[in-house]
């Protein structure tokens, strides 16, 4: 048995020599829902961009048992699906349903089975009426929405999404909520939504300075407001 | 997570970078003229020109390696006067025929292609060193004083700040596709999909990315006005000019219309 995520010691500099990630270690169970929370320039979305090596660093990383390595990059991000902070990032195609398709067809999927998982991808997001549309003239929640659609229609193992709920209004947060909730799949949530988090997560990760500096379970954490101020964060 | 590689200025402690800005941008336009000025197989001034950057170059301690580096990008260009070879009346060298056509290398055609190679090379050279030691803020005040109209440069400026958030947005595309190429565990199906389809989500890209940046000027504007832009770009003053950068100025000036005489006398 493997867990889904498993980060050792993880160094990252980026190139104008920042020190993004400092020995991040996290461990996380197949179908736990874990948040990752912390201040801006904490590392989060440095460290989300390795679980799918975009970016590579010093350090050893699996996901879904697989080593991420350079040789094994395709089979990996098949199997991670990474949704940006911004949607219109990930959405790059004229309409939606040319979004959700893309990473099946990438991957070479026959057009029956793209089909399928388009339309199954779509219904689990509960947008299954916009297919046709042009991406670019939807709200941000239903951008969000599509954007979720686009990395389930490769069926991941692994769900990783970056401040999902920012910019949203009450309604859309809501129910993009009840959709995390629903999803039955391993998931790490970069987010400052503080209520999302006791909501929703059982277990809670803080990131400060690039280092992990509090990870267990959300209902204790979340007491301890000494530790939340001293990195930035408030309780709900 | 920013893109740096757009920004060509290097920062030296040197007597170029040191130099006003005003100073360096009027002598770089007025080198380029000269050179471009000067008369086809004038070999002894080329030398002299090349000696000039050569001097600035190493004067702004960038290296020379460096710059010499850059300015290979002005090959491609110079591919565009590879025809005078050919078309130039002159004393033949030699010719060669592909099919039909017979070409003949004139002299006077020769000599015109290396020219042109030449003076575009030495040119983009001075181009190179300037934009390597000034940063852009002052490049745009020194065409300000030059009396490059203050909207153009205004328009330099927006340029210049929005390059940078487009390709930062072109970057978080690019790996938002990256992150969903994936390889399906059933074998024996090809990954990638087809060259067309892979054309149609680059254009899909393209399309998306001008979109936004039509958007983002919108916005932009609105911002503007929001602050009271009215059409009109007002600027504070410029500062004076030293003696010492007169000097620098008039020195460097003579320097050229030294050259350029020596290029129609000799």
């Amino acid at each position: 048995m493997h867990h889904s995520i498993e980060v050792d010691d993880l160094y990252f500099a980026y190139p104008d020599g920042r020190k993004a990630l400092q020995g991040v270690s996290l461990h996380i169970e197949p179908c736990e829902k874990v948040a990752l929370v912390g201040p801006n320039g904490a590392g989060k979305s440095t460290l989300i961009l390795h679980l799918n090596g975009i970016l590579i660093g010093k350090g050893l990383i699996c996901v879904a048992g697989l080593p991420v390595i350079k040789s094994n990059l395709g089979k990996v991000r098949a199997r991670v699906g990474l949704v940006f902070q911004n949607p219109d990032d990930q959405l790059f195609s004229p309409t939606v349903y040319e979004d959700v398709a893309y990473g099946p067809l990438y991957q070479g999927l026959p057009p029956d089975e793209v089909q399928n998982r388009v339309s199954e991808a779509l219904e689990t997001v509960r947008m299954a009426d916009y297919s046709r549309r042009v991406s670019h003239h939807l709200s941000v929640g239903e951008k969000k929405r599509i954007a979720i659609a686009t990395v389930l229609s490769m069926k991941p193992e692994v769900l990783v999404l970056d401040e999902p709920t920012a910019g949203m209004d009450p309604r859309a947060r809501r129910s993009l909520i009840n959709l995390l909730r629903d999803l039955p799949i391993t998931m790490l949530v970069s987010t400052h939504d503080m209520l999302m988090v006791r909501e929703l997560f059982e277990r809670m990760v803080i990131m400060d300075d690039g280092r992990i500096v509090a990870d267990g379970q959300t209902e204790v954490i979340m007491k301890d407001e000494a530790l939340l101020n001293a990195h930035g964060l408030e309780k709900p | 997570m920013h893109i740096h590689f757009l920004d060509p200025y290097h920062h030296r402690i040197s007597l170029v970078h040191s130099l006003d800005a005003r100073v360096k941008f009027v002598l770089t336009i007025a080198f380029i003229l000269t050179t471009a000025l000067t008369p086809h197989a004038a070999w002894p001034v080329y030398i002299l020109l090349f000696a000039t950057i050569l001097a600035a170059t190493l004067l702004s301690e960038l290296g020379i390696g460096f710059v010499l580096g850059r300015a290979a990008l002005a090959f491609p260009f110079v591919l565009a006067a590879l025809p005078v070879i050919f078309t130039l009346p002159g004393p033949a060298l030699t010719s060669f025929s592909i099919g039909d056509w017979t070409l003949t290398v004139s002299q006077s055609g020769l000599e015109r292609f290396i020219s042109v190679a030449l003076k575009s090379w030495i040119s983009v050279q001075a181009a190179i060193v300037l934009a390597s030691s000034t940063p852009f803020p002052d490049l745009m005040m020194a065409m300000r004083a030059v009396g490059v109209p203050r909207l153009l440069v205004a328009i330099f400026g927006l340029m210049w700040r929005y390059l940078f958030v487009l390709a930062d947005e072109a970057l978080r595309l690019l790996r938002a596709r990256a992150a969903r190429s994936g390889q399906a565990d059933q074998p024996g199906l090809k990954n990638g999909g087809s060259v067309t389809w892979r054309a149609r989500i680059a254009g899909g890209m393209a399309g998306n990315l001008f979109l936004r940046g039509f958007e983002r000027s919108d916005r932009i504007y609105m911002a503007m006005v929001a602050r009271g832009y009215d059409g009109e770009v007002r600027v504070a003053p410029l500062p004076p000019l030293h003696a010492g950068s007169w000097l620098a100025l008039g020195s460097g000036l003579a320097v050229l219309a030294i050259l350029l005489g020596l290029a129609y006398w000799l």
